[in-house]
């Protein structure tokens, strides 16, 4: 069998049944084998289109997402989709096409040192010098993506690999050889004892959850530990959907776009449940001064997130869907109840009831961002999958777009990266054929990948692009007008093309709307449609994201609204 | 405070790479580093020493771990363990100073391990504190030029390390 037919063979044992990809010249054995294969190929526009729909793909789905691209600038477009999977812990293989092995080393014709270049970006990388490996490769690569903290392996297959001739036989699993590597662990029972004695002690209590609890399908659990003691529970950007954000005890977002009352409860907050997060610096500002009252307890599966940023008082290594499964029998021993923080919970509500988030409807007409943003909500019925650009609408959307389930709200984190959104979008669409999946975008960041549209019309993906269109690089802009005196240096940006037009022109269909009351009708019409759209959602052009805790501060520096 | 990993690898292209790409890509400062093969082929040890606080060793020894090539890593205990370095030493030496470098040679158990007319090579093997000692000796009759391998250390007792 030729190793390129042998390549798909192994994906497909892997589960795979779509790929992300775009040809050239060292992948013509590999594309050439997609041909005829039955896993379907969703060709993207540029590189860094499929990597961020692979992405997308595995957030929406849980499964690992699959990019493909060829040697040189192929592979180098997919470095930014790379270092996102990276940073968001998402599972991912990269395959990359590489010069023939007599030709590496030589600077010959589109080479590049791939897995040199994304080393400090992948969780693994493999060059495959010998056709034979393969098999055993692709196994280890996906178990590496998708077990434990999961994140993108990248494999580099030179073209006269992808030729050779061998043997293969589908029905026998290639043994793995990973003797350092040990995905699976479970919470130290003595540590859970521990954490589960200061949670029933504890008189303000707060659970702060992040992608970990995704990733680890544990939401049901932490729901049931919030509710058994009553326990406030804030989430991170990626957290989103960990827990319902329309529950009583939900305080929506933390840190320095978080919720007036996220960040006062967790600044007043005597016990810290933090479970699958990275005390991100997005989230802790000053770090001095982060929940300073508070002792921590910290679930993680990676030992290196533990008093990495703050010193933790239980650490628990361990898997969170099992940690929290041993806690919740643990301080059901000590008579947990949904009472035993009572004033403590009366407070948060409080806190919730007087500083709640505004979306005001302007009496001009003009369209507020965040009016907008709860209009799609209602609109899509809150049950939407929603991907984000980066900016200010991402906020807006993590702010105001309420999530009630795990993989619904998908948006680039600890990268940031503009353009995410929309081909996250076409591979969460990929993943939930049935849903309607909406990129809530910035005109900015719409444009750096906005040839996907050309992706998403090939591929009938009816997903819908909302572009709050303000004609500036909005957050920095935000910053400029903040802290830089207004001076609005090259982040205003009128010049634009007309989105519904290039929207019609890709195929797809185009909509605007520039006033409150349009909004509900062009929203409802496009949603309806099988077929993609652009949405320009032209917004207040200067609006601003509240709250917000500048880089570095803290609590009492928090800007509660426009000054 | 100096500390020195002791990291099993496997003996794989790239793996040497992996591990200093990280100590570089975090912050953190290499200040000795010794690899080779060991008793078994498919297993390298790589001997790193760091001069860094605790709790930024404990982060090194946890993002080390993470690398999928790396199989064991040990932060010795110096009172356990023994450490040695190689130094080759090329100094100066004519008819005058030549037998007071002998005698430095002798007390410190060095070897002279090369005579020309006008040099000779020195190979000494000791702790790092030895090695320095030996050294400074050395200074005042010139040296031409020096080598040190750098730290590598092996636990006491039949544990290994
Ligand atoms: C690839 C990339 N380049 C630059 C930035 C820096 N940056 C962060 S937000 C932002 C503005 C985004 O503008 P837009 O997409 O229009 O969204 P808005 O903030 O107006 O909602 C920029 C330039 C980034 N995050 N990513």
């Amino acid at each position: 069998m030729k190793a390129a037919d042998v390549i798909l063979e192994a994906l497909k044992r892997e589960g795979v049944d779509t790929i992300f990809g775009f040809p050239g010249g060292v992948l013509l054995s590999l594309y050439d084998a997609i041909y005829d294969s039955d896993i379907k190929h969703i060709l993207a526009r540029h590189e860094q289109g499929a990597g961020h729909a692979a992405d997308g793909y595995a957030r929406a789905s849980g499964k690992v997402g699959v990019c493909l691209a060829t040697s040189g600038p192929g592979a180098t477009n997919l470095v930014t989709p790379i270092a996102n999977a990276y940073m968001d812990s998402v599972p991912m293989v990269a395959i990359t096409g590489q010069v023939s092995r007599h030709l590496i080393g030589l600077d010959s014709f589109q080479e590049a040192d791939v897995t040199g270049i994304t080393l400090p970006i992948v969780k693994h990388s493999y060059l495959v010098k010998d056709a034979a490996i393969l098999p055993r490769i692709i196994r280890e690569a996906f178990y590496i993506a998708g077990t434990g903290r999961p994140g993108p392996v990248v494999i580099d297959i030179p073209v006269d690999v992808t030729k050779e001739e061998m043997e293969y036989d589908p029905k026998v699993l290639p043994a793995m050889d990973l003797p350092g590597y040990k995905p699976t662990v479970k919470g130290h029972p003595k540590q859970v004892k521990e954490a589960a004695r200061l949670i029933a002690k504890a008189e303000r209590p707060m659970i702060y959850a992040g992608g970990g609890v995704i990733t680890a399908e544990a939401s049901h659990e932490l729901r049931e530990l919030a509710l058994r003691g009553r326990i406030p529970v804030t989430t991170t950007l990626i957290g989103k959907g960990a827990f319902p954000e329309d529950h009583d005890l939900s305080m929506g977002m933390l840190g320095m776009h978080g919720t007036q009352y996220a960040n006062y409860a967790m600044s007043r907050a005597d016990l810290v449940i933090a479970v699958g997060v990275r005390f991100g610096d997005r989230v802790t500002g000053n770090i001095a001064a982060f929940a300073p009252e508070a002792k921590f307890i910290h679930v993680d599966l990676d030992p290196a997130e533990i008093s990495k940023n703050v010193t933790v008082d239980v650490p628990i290594v361990g898997d969170a869907k099992k940690v929290l499964t041993d806690l919740l029998i643990e301080v059901e021993k000590l008579g947990l109840s949904p009472d035993s923080h009572l004033p403590w919970t009366e407070q948060v509500e409080g806190w919730k009831r007087d500083h709640p988030l505004v979306a005001k409807v302007s009496e001009d007409g003009e369209i507020i961002p965040e009016v907008a943003v709860r209009k799609i909500w209602e609109v899509s019925r809150g049950e939407a999958v929603v991907c984000t650009e980066v900016g200010q609408n991402q906020m807006w959307a993590a702010l105001h777009y309420l999530s009630r389930h795990p993989r619904r709200f998908i948006s680039s984190g600890g990268l940031g990266t503009m353009g995410f959104g929309f081909p996250a979008a076409i591979g969460a669409q990929v993943a939930c054929p049935d849903a309607l999946v909406l990129d809530i975008a910035g005109d900015g960041s719409f444009q750096m990948t906005i040839q996907e549209l050309a992706t998403a019309v090939q591929f009938c993906l009816p997903v819908k692009v909302c572009i709050l269109n303000n004609q500036y690089l909005g957050m920095v802009r935000q910053w400029q007008e903040l802290f830089w005196n207004k001076r609005y240096s090259q982040t205003c940006v009128e010049c634009q093309p007309d989105f519904v037009k290039v929207a019609e022109a890709y195929g797809a269909e185009g909509y605007r709307a520039t006033r409150t009351e349009e909004l509900e009708e062009v929203l409802r019409t496009a949603f309806a449609s099988d077929r993609p759209a652009v949405i320009d959602i032209r917004v207040k052009r200067e609006a601003n994201v509240f709250p917000m805790i500048p880089a570095g501060g803290s609590v009492h520096d928090m800007m509660e609204r426009e000054p | 405070m100096k500390h020195t990993l002791s990291v099993l690898v496997e003996n794989k292209p790239g793996v040497l790479t992996r591990v200093a790409g990280l100590f570089a890509r975090r912050g953190f400062n290499i200040e000795s580093l010794v690899v080779a093969e060991t008793e078994n082929p498919l297993v390298s040890r790589m001997t790193i020493t760091v001069d860094e606080e605790d709790h930024t060793v404990e982060q090194v020894g946890k993002q080390l771990h993470k690398l999928i090539n790396v199989l064991k890593i040990t932060d010795l205990d110096p009172a356990g363990s023994v450490e040695r370095e190689l130094l080759l030493l090329k100094v100066k030496a004519d008819a005058q100073s030549r037998s007071e470098i002998m005698q430095i040679v002798e007390i410190f158990r060095a070897k002279i391990v090369d005579v020309s007319s006008a040099v000779i090579i020195i190979e000494m093997t000791g702790t790092r504190d030895k090695v320095s000692a030996f050294m400074e000796l050395m200074k005042p009759f010139g040296v031409v030029e020096l080598m040190r391998t750098g730290r590598m250390a092996m636990s006491r007792g039949k544990r290994p390390t």
